[in-house]
């Protein structure tokens, strides 16, 4: 079981910078056939400066804004080579200044698939090579018109990723590049001002893509890694002076941030992750920091075999 | 084998996300306007600032037989011979109507502009200077007493300046050229009406000069459009140059007489000044209330506090002060004004997604044309359905937003006699759902706007009246959803908008076009 540090759903960490996800959509581990891993997550986030456009600022009438995660993860291994993963979190935003109301709700649903479509070993090391298909819809009607308090941005959004990773000994890197498609959202009003004028509920939302590259120690049980990630929005304007964000900006981050997972010496099948992470540059976006932790079981759905449960690399 | 599955589930879901993400919108699907009446004798119909429709001078045009007439027709037909893909848009968007696509243009500006100054380094705030447009902050701040009183200004204008239009047109009765000569196409629907001097220009005109004091650093995105569209009507063939420079020559005089009323109708003092609003919550304080104070930071000063003493144009200010002004709002000390205050906490508290979609709906907030630019799209979009003559349209409009600047200054006038705290400055456990407005209370400016507004527009098409009503009705609850509004704030706000409109229709009962 892998905490993923950013993933399809990072336009949501971009706005309310607290959706992280805990399974493996972007991390170089399998989990083996008929094993089933599965738990909740919860995690904080929060920022006081934001860019505006490329002006970094902050804002006296929002003062911190923070967002409260809880999730429900899974991953189920349909083989040693395909897994299965969802994902769904419940956020609450909430602003410690001015007058805007914090919003809550279950946010998106999210679905992965994710195939190991090349291992072999080189040299002194083994390099995998991964395909993974993402999709993810709202799960409730929330609006995302509301932003920075909106819980997200409502889009439906497919993704696709490809991955390397490479291990040599208990070191190893992994980097990822993925594009995601997102559809249109429908806003409360029938007109709306981005750089002109729109006679529509409808919003075009500009497609991304995003970037993530992780290194460090990894084993059987567990892992600590550093990690750096980027996401970019591919179109979309710039807040105006003064203006609260819109749906459709360019919202881009690069963030750093540091992630481990401990199995339990006791139990094996459970294990503890962890994660913090800080915003080193961005756009129409929050600067946020935040972590998250969450617990994880592995169960063995497999009726005749017998296997370890913990989630093995290879 | 996993592979295929794989494929399979991915084209499934491209297949759900359908390709394109192409929005086709409202305002693009306007057919061309092919007026059920020309209306043709609306040089009769009462102007607004006008003495009378003659009161500017439009020399008789050439004879269609002049060789100079046939040059032109020739342009006509040179742009004809090659016309392109954009041309052939522009003839279509333009189509749709002069009045209408200028209203639009102004809603586009209002939203363009409808964002309040940043805060200086010392914690005060700048205001846009009219002098120096293009500096930070960009003048105008195009607010909801801004905007309301643009839209009037331009709409009214555009009545007067069409009204001594449809005089001349009676007057010379030049046919279109597209009628004149049969080599001509016609791109647009045919109509009988005479086309010297140009409608479309006549609002090009008038509008164009208005804007120059509206909205002074946005000249050159106003005169491309003004470019588009005359081009469009002579690449349409319904009307030749001379046409356009006779209606264009006649607006720009017509907006001068507006231009003046603008200069003088007190909005350059509605700003006030620290002594202003100082008095204003003292003023409070020594009726035993408790006084507005902004909840912005740092505090920001009162939107436009004067902007109740601006010039109205359907009664006087005695009338306001006598007749349209609201009773006082319960008392802040009152037993009801702590029921109202818990009545909306109970909205702030748990919103429920359809009270969230209403308060949006209807916030016509920040970056938006505003609530009065919100009721000129829903009536757009009905008169659209209409079929009504430029000069009807023009006519409508004025109605409508005279009502709604008049709207705006009872509104303003009530906020800043009573000085009427916000619910959220009574009780900090009030959070809103929508955007503070920083200005008192009571009156409710969406219930106000929409009370006037549903008003005159059930006057003016009958067959929506009740629509209307419930519009107005929802607009106005949606600031107690918003959890910005008193209960008193939004049904006072509704009464006096409609006792606004109804000085409005008694206007429409006697201006000639009924």
């Amino acid at each position: 079981m892998k905490y993923a540090y950013i993933s399809l759903v990072m336009a949501v960490i971009v706005v309310t910078n607290t959706k992280i996800n805990a399974q493996t959509d972007i991390d170089g581990v399998m989990m083996e056939k008929n094993a089933f891993c599965i738990g909740p997550m919860a995690g904080y986030s929060s920022w006081k400066n934001y860019w505006e456009g490329s002006l970094k600022r902050e804002n006296l009438n929002l003062g911190k804004v923070s967002t409260t995660m809880y999730s429900l993860m899974g991953n189920y291994g349909i083989t040693n080579k395909l897994n299965v993963m969802f994902g769904l979190p419940y956020i609450k935003t909430k602003a410690s200044a001015g007058q805007l109301k914090g919003l809550k709700g279950i946010q998106d649903l999210s679905f992965w698939i994710k195939w190991k479509a090349y291992s072999k070993k080189t040299g002194q090391g083994r390099l995998s090579l991964f395909a993974i298909g993402g999709y993810s819809l709202p799960a409730s009607d929330y609006t995302a018109d509301f932003l920075p308090m909106s819980i997200g941005l409502e889009s439906k959004n497919l993704s696709l990723r490809g991955m390397a990773d490479f291990q040599t000994g208990i070191w190893f890197a992994t980097i990822s590049g993925t594009y995601i498609r997102r559809s249109n959202i429908e806003l409360d009003r029938t007109a709306y001002y981005t750089t002109e004028m729109h006679y529509t509920n409808k919003v075009e939302m500009p497609d991304a893509a995003s970037y993530n590259v992780r290194a460090g120690y990894r084993n059987k049980g567990g892992y600590a890694e550093l990690v750096l990630d980027g996401w970019k929005t591919l179109g979309g304007f710039d807040i105006t002076r003064n203006n609260m964000p819109f749906p459709s900006n360019e919202m881009n981050a690069t963030r750093i941030g540091i992630n481990i997972k401990y199995p339990m010496a006791f139990l094996p099948q459970l294990s503890i992750t962890g994660n913090a992470f800080t915003t080193i540059a961005g756009r129409n976006m929050g600067q946020a920091n935040g972590f998250n932790a969450g617990i994880f079981y592995v169960i063995d759905l497999s009726k005749k075999e017998k296997t370890g449960s913990d989630n093995s690399q290879k | 084998m996993k592979k295929i599955n794989i494929l399979y589930i991915a084209s499934a879901i491209l297949l759900l996300h359908s390709c394109s993400k192409d929005i086709t919108e409202t305002n693009l699907q306007f057919p061309a306007l092919q007026p059920a009446n020309t209306d043709i004798n609306g040089g009769t119909w009462l102007p607004i600032l006008l003495t009378g429709p003659a009161e500017f001078a439009v020399a008789a045009p050439i004879a269609t037989t002049a060789p100079d007439y046939i040059a032109q027709v020739n342009e006509i037909k040179s742009f004809q011979a090659h016309i392109t893909k954009e041309e052939r848009r522009a003839v279509n968007y333009w189509s749709a109507g002069a009045v209408l696509r200028w209203n639009e243009i102004m809603r586009e500006l209002v939203a363009l502009h409808n964002l309040p100054p940043y805060q200086n380094a010392d914690g005060t705030y700048p205001f846009p200077s009219a002098n120096n447009p293009l500096a930070y902050p960009q003048f105008p701040f195009a607010n909801p007493p801004y905007a309301a009183r643009a839209y009037a200004y331009v709409a009214a204008a555009q009545y007067d300046a069409l009204v001594a239009t449809w005089h001349y047109k009676n007057l010379y009765n030049r046919a279109a050229p597209y009628s004149v000569d049969p080599a001509v196409n016609a791109l647009i629907p045919k109509s009988n009406l005479p086309s010297y001097p140009s409608e479309d220009a006549a609002v090009i005109g008038v509008t164009t000069e208005l804007l120059k004091l509206l909205f002074p650093g946005d000249q050159e995105f106003i005169q491309l459009k003004a470019e588009e569209h005359k081009k469009a009507r002579i690449i349409a063939g319904a009307n030749v140059r001379s046409d356009l420079e006779a209606g264009e020559a006649l607006g720009k005089l017509v907006a001068q007489k507006f231009v003046t009323r603008a200069r003088g109708d007190r909005t350059g003092a509605a700003i006030g000044n620290q002594a202003l609003w100082t008095q204003m919550e003292n003023d409070a304080i020594a009726r035993g209330e408790i006084p507005w104070i902004s909840q912005e930071s740092p505090k920001r000063p009162p939107m436009l506090p004067l902007f109740g003493r601006v010039r109205t144009w359907l009664f006087d200010s005695l009338t306001m002060v006598t007749t349209i002004r609201p009773v006082a709002p319960p008392s802040t000390s009152s037993q009801q004004f702590k029921d109202e205050t818990e009545e909306i906490y109970n909205y702030s508290k748990n919103p429920t997604r359809e009270q969230v979609r209403i308060a949006h709906f209807w916030a016509d907030g920040l970056s938006t044309y505003t609530p009065p630019g919100h009721w000129n799209a829903i009536a757009a979009e009905d008169f659209v359905k209409a079929n009504f003559s430029e000069l009807r349209w023009a006519r409508n409009m004025a109605l409508l937003n005279m009502s709604l600047m008049d709207a705006a200054t009872a509104c303003w006038d009530a906020k800043f006699y009573y000085f009427n705290p916000r619910p959220s400055q009574i009780d900090p456990r009030i959070k809103t759902t929508t955007g503070l407005p920083n200005f008192p209370s009571y009156i409710s400016g969406h219930s106000t706007f929409s009370g006037a507004a549903a008003t005159i527009l059930g006057h003016i098409i009958p067959s929506r009246a009740t629509a209307y009503t419930a519009m107005a009705q929802e607009a106005s609850v949606s600031r107690m959803y918003g959890a910005i509004h008193y209960r008193s704030d939004c049904e006072k706000g509704l009464e006096t908008g409609n006792k606004v409109g109804a000085y409005a229709v008694a206007r429409a009962r006697i201006d000639g076009a009924e």
